[in-house]
């Protein structure tokens, strides 16, 4: 993780520990592939969004490529690029797709990222090794999700 | 469901993407290769094969283009010192026996997995049969320098022969479970080798060019580790990287997956040593 955006980090770390109230990922309520209401209950930090669209479990540039993070090498090419996000969805609709985008988009290849049962094979992350009995976490935890949503939400064409 | 149209947006991120693999013609020694070519009848969802060299960066390419600047050939030479070298309680050396030299094995690469006494066989699980039951000598580890330079060795003689692996047969229920774990979701990411090598070959993902994860070319050079890469070590790297527990070199499931990733190759010449990145 980057500390160069010191401000983001720490309301995130203080995010985190007011989380105690987050939604479970198998309490989740999907409408039409949206969620309705913050995962958190702590309103997302849009700094600290960005940081994880590069980096660590979300990586979401490995598949898109996104103009406000140019400064960035190597955006991907798998999915769409994500200029312009917000104006296509609504922070709703937005949020559904971070957690789980199979339930907007039947059989899509993007991850979802805040899920924890369903898996073949699950790996203890990237060892190549089994995941064991211990509770799995999601890809992001609630407050990360609001982070990223924080930061797609700003993704606008003006 | 929803379908909301960011398709319009996918079509203007296309136009920087246009070509999915280059152009170029590989050819070695003056020999040209076909590495493009129509499908196999028993692939779905696509209607032309590309070998991986198509993907790679000129650079890359290039290293294939000439023995001398191929890296993958040392081991080669390695593979002919080992073919050579007695080993084992018996005092033989492959040579004792195969008194023509490798080149007896032409051919052969091109039809591998295949099927003996009802058991799917894979190169490796040949020179492992030989070294233990007619040599004496230990098995090699699947992936060791050993075992790689000697299948490098054997691919070498069918280099620029058409794959042509057997589906059918005594091959098909091994053919079909390759296929249903070609398919299948794995780990975390819940993705599968189709998700990538099929529906986004030509994309980036990250800073990797995406190919259809052709077999071609095995066991190949790579750069990144240089050294030799086996195929199922390949497999094992990919499955790995979607969070999922791999199976294991040289398990009854990769052997199948092998089958079934090889047959997908049926028609592209065989490449093997190949560089990759
Ligand atoms: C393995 C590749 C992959 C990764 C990683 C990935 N996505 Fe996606 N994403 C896709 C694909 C493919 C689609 C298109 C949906 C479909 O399949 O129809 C998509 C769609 C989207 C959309 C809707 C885009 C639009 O314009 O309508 C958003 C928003 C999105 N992704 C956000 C993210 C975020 C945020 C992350 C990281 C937390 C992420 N994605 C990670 C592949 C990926
Ligand atoms: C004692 C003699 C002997 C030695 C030593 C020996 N082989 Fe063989 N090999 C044979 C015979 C006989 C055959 C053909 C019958 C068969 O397929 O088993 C054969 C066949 C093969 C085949 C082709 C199998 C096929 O399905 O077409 C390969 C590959 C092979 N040997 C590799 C090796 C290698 C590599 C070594 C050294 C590590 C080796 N052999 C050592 C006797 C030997
Ligand atoms: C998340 C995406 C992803 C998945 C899933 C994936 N791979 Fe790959 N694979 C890659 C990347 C990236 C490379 C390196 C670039 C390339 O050749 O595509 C690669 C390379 C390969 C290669 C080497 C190709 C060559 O020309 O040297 C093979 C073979 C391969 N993959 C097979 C598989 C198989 C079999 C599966 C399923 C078990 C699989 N991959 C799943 C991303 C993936």
């Amino acid at each position: 993780m980057k500390y160069g955006i010191g401000l983001g980090l720490a309301a995130a770390l203080t995010a985190s520990v007011v989380s105690a109230e987050a939604v479970k990922p198998t309490a989740v309520v999907f409408e039409d592939g949206a969620i309705a209401s913050s995962l958190s209950g702590t309103p997302g930090d849009a700094a600290n969004g960005a940081i994880l669209m590069n980096k660590g479990s979300g990586n979401c540039i490995a598949c898109h490529s996104v103009e406000a993070l140019s400064d960035l090498p190597f955006h991907g090419e798998v999915g769409p690029p994500l200029d312009g996000v917000a104006d296509r969805w609504n922070e709703a609709e937005l949020r559904g797709i971070v957690a789980d985008a199979k339930m907007m988009f039947d059989g899509t290849v993007m991850p979802s990222f805040y899920k924890t049962n369903g898996f073949i094979r699950l790996g203890d992350a990237y060892t190549g090794k089994a995941h064991g009995d211990g509770e799995v976490q999601p890809l992001l935890t609630a407050q990360e999700i609001e982070d990223v949503v924080a930061f797609l939400v700003t993704l606008k064409f003006e | 469901m929803n379908l909301k149209p960011w398709i319009a947006v996918a079509v203007i991120g296309m136009a920087g993407v246009a070509i999915a693999q280059d152009n170029s013609t590989l050819s070695i020694d003056g020999e040209t290769f076909v590495t493009e070519t129509d499908a196999p009848a028993h692939l779905e969802n696509v209607s032309t094969i590309y070998s991986g060299w198509r993907f790679r960066t000129p650079e890359t390419q290039a290293l294939q283009v000439d023995d001398f600047d191929n890296p993958a050939m040392i081991f080669v030479d390695q593979g002919i010192d080992l073919f050579n070298a007695v080993d084992g309680t018996e005092g033989k050396s492959c040579a004792s026996c195969h008194t023509d030299g490798p080149e007896e094995f032409a051919g052969l690469h091109a039809k591998m997995p295949k099927v003996v006494d009802g058991k799917l066989v894979v190169m490796e699980d040949l020179i492992n049969t030989h070294r233990q039951d007619v040599m004496g000598a230990e098995p090699w580890k699947w992936s060791g320098a050993d075992m790689q330079a000697m299948v490098a060795l054997i691919g070498l003689q069918s280099r620029g022969m058409p794959m042509d692996v057997a589906i059918d047969g005594d091959a098909a229920p091994f053919w079909e479970k390759g296929k249903e774990i070609y398919y299948t979701r794995y780990g975390q990411l819940e993705l599968s080798c189709s998700n990538c090598h099929e529906n986004n070959y030509g994309n980036m993902i990250r800073a990797d060019h995406l190919s259809q994860g052709q077999i071609n070319g095995f066991p190949t050079y790579r750069l990144k580790q240089a050294k030799l890469i086996s195929r199922h070590n390949r497999f094992r790297g990919c499955i790995r990287d979607t969070r999922a527990e791999t199976f294991a070199e040289g398990s009854e499931e990769f052997k199948a997956l092998e089958l079934y990733v090889a047959s997908r190759a049926n028609g592209l010449d065989i490449e093997t040593p190949a560089v990759r990145q």
